[in-house]
């Protein structure tokens, strides 16, 4: 199964990927993630790969070959679609996060994503608000995958705890419902 | 035990479970992580060092010494320690000495695209090179083996997509290597010129040697498959090649240089078509056909940017699917939210001035509409440059500065202060002190006061420092505060000598606590006075201008350059 993982640098991408890492492997399969690091993940587009099977090479996804895109901001997930293979489906947050060049006004925040769109839009940013802060946008996310990809939640949610502060742990357990009942 | 692993920790493992006794490194986007995971062993004394030239003198000093050494940079970090690589290929090592380099393809977070493999070539250094973490790791502990069979430093290489990426690595326990005895060695270590004559001669014979060996070394391997196509390869590229080309034979080279040309002269003959595939310069083509064997390589495949599965399928067998991304607006990487750099950029971008860039998250001030940046080269680079403005130029002090962070300033800066004072130059510049290294992910650094494991040492004092080597001119602002840094910018231009400013204020994301964020009220003319600041969670939409507060951190700075008391927030 192939896991494109879409952002913008500070959202917490990473997060996700190594969520879904551990749990792949504690499911007994080989993973590959890779990841971005450095300069592109300030405030940039940032794209993460995950890879589960029985036994993966490249840690790469190319384009036209994800099954799932897991998408943080609306306009990322956009960019990245034809990543997707036949068949393919996005699950992404419906937030807007405006890039420089539209802040400047060189561009415009293209209209109608949605319906360019394959799969299922969460607002994301409402929910995470809702569980307590903007920050658990990802963990809003990850319930919703959980919950679209039928994985068993229990251990999934277990890696997502074991993979953020303790002190968060409230917060991140009522931004995962919600986004589980979200879809 | 199994265990996902990033490249980079598996390195570090891997010298870990080799018994490493010194760690060394400057920090370098994608090498960074092995010395932060090193960190963490206790049995192991690492450091950061001021840069990569004596990260690599303190790894030679403890190899000599007797001690299983890693040192750890990126490739260009390489450049700033080649002085000490090219020299210690002839003293050789007692204990084993790696030196972990990490290039960067497709330039994710560099200043260029190089091939540390040509480098190893001209300082006649072996290179082993993995595929993966799990080879990450083995090749480590087989690098210390080398360095101490072969006498000699060894370089692991690797690259972004094997240093960044995660896969399965088996832990294994350390082995308890003891420190080395030690005896002077005046002929070893010396390196002066009747030692070095006799030293390079040995280099020679070894590096032919190893060439010979390495014919059977395990981690150079043929994976049979299709006699109609072979395909030599090595690192993350050999994992797109199973990937792309499953029936294909394979040569799969652990050791990048020097090269086992019998194997591959073996495999050459048995295929019928034989490629090298390999990312950036053609150097094991070059070597090959050097070597009389006939392959293809950069004929079909690129020298710049990294493959991918998909390229090699395309390239090899002309298989070619095309896909239409959507046009969408670019998002570059920007300053993040509450950066302390962004208050010095709007003030460099509004007094119009040349900017005399260097290396860090700062060079991000080149993107509009900050947009104030005029070079940018390699780290330290932005003083030596202002210099150089100065002297082509008896006017350009009036109008450019040089802008530097603190992590590197210390790392190649102060040599560029030295010389603008003693050269008696007029230049103006600007330390961007965010208190930490912050692009490579916020490692301490001599002027933190903390070493790498937290424990609170000697705080270096960056105005002393500008003092001490000359500077009266030393004066620090708070980059918060707009109008004191565009006064103090001013006044340094004013100066007819050196000046530096401190603007001091510690980067954004070392603040772990949660905001609310700020808000725009109804006294909001649409000025856009803020948008000028660049600043990601000002949002010019639908509804006005508003702020995400997702991304706000409170810093105020909107409030500065806002005539109208439109956004509504507290600075804490």
């Amino acid at each position: 199964m192939d896991i494109l993982i879409v952002g913008v640098g500070g959202q917490g991408t990473l997060l996700a990927s190594r969520v879904l890492g551990k749990y792949a492997l504690d499911k007994g399969y080989d993973v590959k993630l890779s990841e971005v690091h450095g300069m592109a993940q300030r405030g940039g587009s940032v794209m993460t790969y995950v890879r589960i099977g029985e036994k993966i090479s490249s840690p790469i996804i190319d384009e036209g070959g994800a099954d799932l895109i897991l998408a943080f901001e609306k306009l990322e997930a956009l960019r990245y679609a034809h990543y997707l293979k036949e068949g393919g489906e996005t699950l992404y947050s419906t937030q807007e996060i405006m890039p420089m060049p539209v802040v400047t006004g060189a561009a415009e925040y293209p209209q109608g994503i949605e319906a360019k769109l394959k799969g299922t839009g969460i607002d994301a940013l409402s929910l995470a608000l809702e569980a307590g802060n903007a920050k658990s946008a990802n963990a809003v996310m990850l319930g919703a995958l959980c919950k679209k990809m039928n994985f068993d939640r229990e251990p999934f949610e277990a890696a997502l705890l074991a993979s953020i502060p303790q002190k968060t742990a409230e917060m991140n357990k009522k931004a995962f419902e919600l986004g589980y009942a979200a879809v | 035990m199994k265990k996902l692993l990033l490249g980079d920790f598996a390195v570090a493992r891997g010298a870990w479970e080799a018994g490493v006794k010194v760690a060394a490194a400057y920090p370098g986007t994608p090498s960074t992580e092995i010395t932060e995971e090193l960190a963490r062993y206790d049995d192991v004394y690492s450091e950061w060092s001021p840069n990569e030239k004596v990260a690599l003198e303190v790894g030679i000093g403890a190899s000599i010494r007797g001690a299983r050494t890693i040192v750890s940079m990126k490739h260009v970090g390489l450049n700033v320690a080649c002085d000490p690589l090219f020299t210690a290929s002839y003293t050789g090592v007692n204990g084993g000495l790696v030196v972990a380099v990490a290039d960067d393809p497709s330039v994710f977070s560099s200043q260029n695209e190089q091939d540390t493999r040509l480098t190893a070539v001209s300082a006649q250094v072996p290179v082993l090179e993995p595929s993966d973490s799990r080879e990450a790791k083995d090749f480590t502990k087989l690098a210390f083996e080398l360095s101490e069979k072969y006498d000699t430093p060894v370089i692991l290489r690797i690259t972004t997509r094997v240093a960044h990426s995660q896969s399965l690595v088996e832990l294994c326990d350390r082995e308890e290597i003891p420190v080395k005895a030690y005896e002077r060695n005046i002929a070893k270590y010396v390196m002066m010129p009747a030692n070095a004559r006799v030293k390079h001669v040995v280099v020679e014979e070894r590096t032919a040697k190893l060439s010979e060996d390495s014919d059977n070394f395990a981690i150079n391997r043929i994976e049979e498959g299709s006699k109609e196509l072979g395909i030599i390869c090595a690192g993350g590229v050999y994992q797109y090649v199973k990937e792309a080309l499953p029936e294909a034979s394979v040569l799969k080279l652990g050791t990048v240089w020097p090269l086992p040309y019998k194997l591959i002269e073996k495999f050459a003959k048995s295929v019928k078509r034989c490629i090298v595939a390999e990312e950036l310069a053609p150097h094991l083509e070059t070597q090959i056909k050097a070597h009389g064997i006939a392959v293809e390589g950069k004929n079909i495949f690129p020298r710049c940017g990294e493959f991918s599965a998909k390229l090699i399928r395309e390239k090899v067998l002309g298989e070619s699917v095309k896909v239409e991304p959507a046009a969408v607006p670019a998002r570059p990487p920007v300053l993040c939210a509450g950066c302390p750099h962004r208050g010095v950029f709007y003030v460099l971008s509004k007094l119009k001035l040349n900017v005399l860039g260097d290396i860090g998250c700062y060079t991000l001030g080149a993107v509009p509409p900050l947009g104030s940046m005029d070079a940018v080269v390699c780290m330290g680079a932005s003083i030596g440059m202002a210099v150089g403005f100065d002297k082509a130029d008896p006017e350009a002090h009036k109008h450019s500065v040089a802008v530097i962070g603190d992590s590197t300033f210390i790392h190649s800066g102060i040599t560029g202060l030295i010389d603008a004072v003693y050269n008696k130059a007029k230049v103006t510049v600007v330390i961007l002190d965010n208190r930490t290294t912050g692009m490579t992910g916020h490692q301490n650094h001599p002027a933190t006061g903390k070493t790498i494991k937290n424990e609170p040492t000697y705080e270096l004092d960056l105005a002393e420092v500008c003092r001490a080597v000359g500077v009266s001119d030393v004066v620090t602002v708070d980059p918060g505060d707009l109008a004191a840094t565009e006064k103090a910018v001013k006044a340094a231009l004013a100066n007819e000598g050196v000046s530096v400013v401190i603007a001091k204020k510690p980067c954004a994301l070392l603040t772990k606590r949660l905001y609310k964020g700020f808000r725009v009220n109804e006294k909001c003319k649409k000025c856009k006075a803020c948008l000028k600041l660049g600043c990601p969670a000002i949002v010019n939409g639908k509804e006005g201008i508003t702020i995400d507060v997702s991304l706000c951190t409170e810093c105020g700075l909107c409030q500065g350059v806002c005539k109208f008391g439109a956004i509504d927030g507290e600075v804490k």
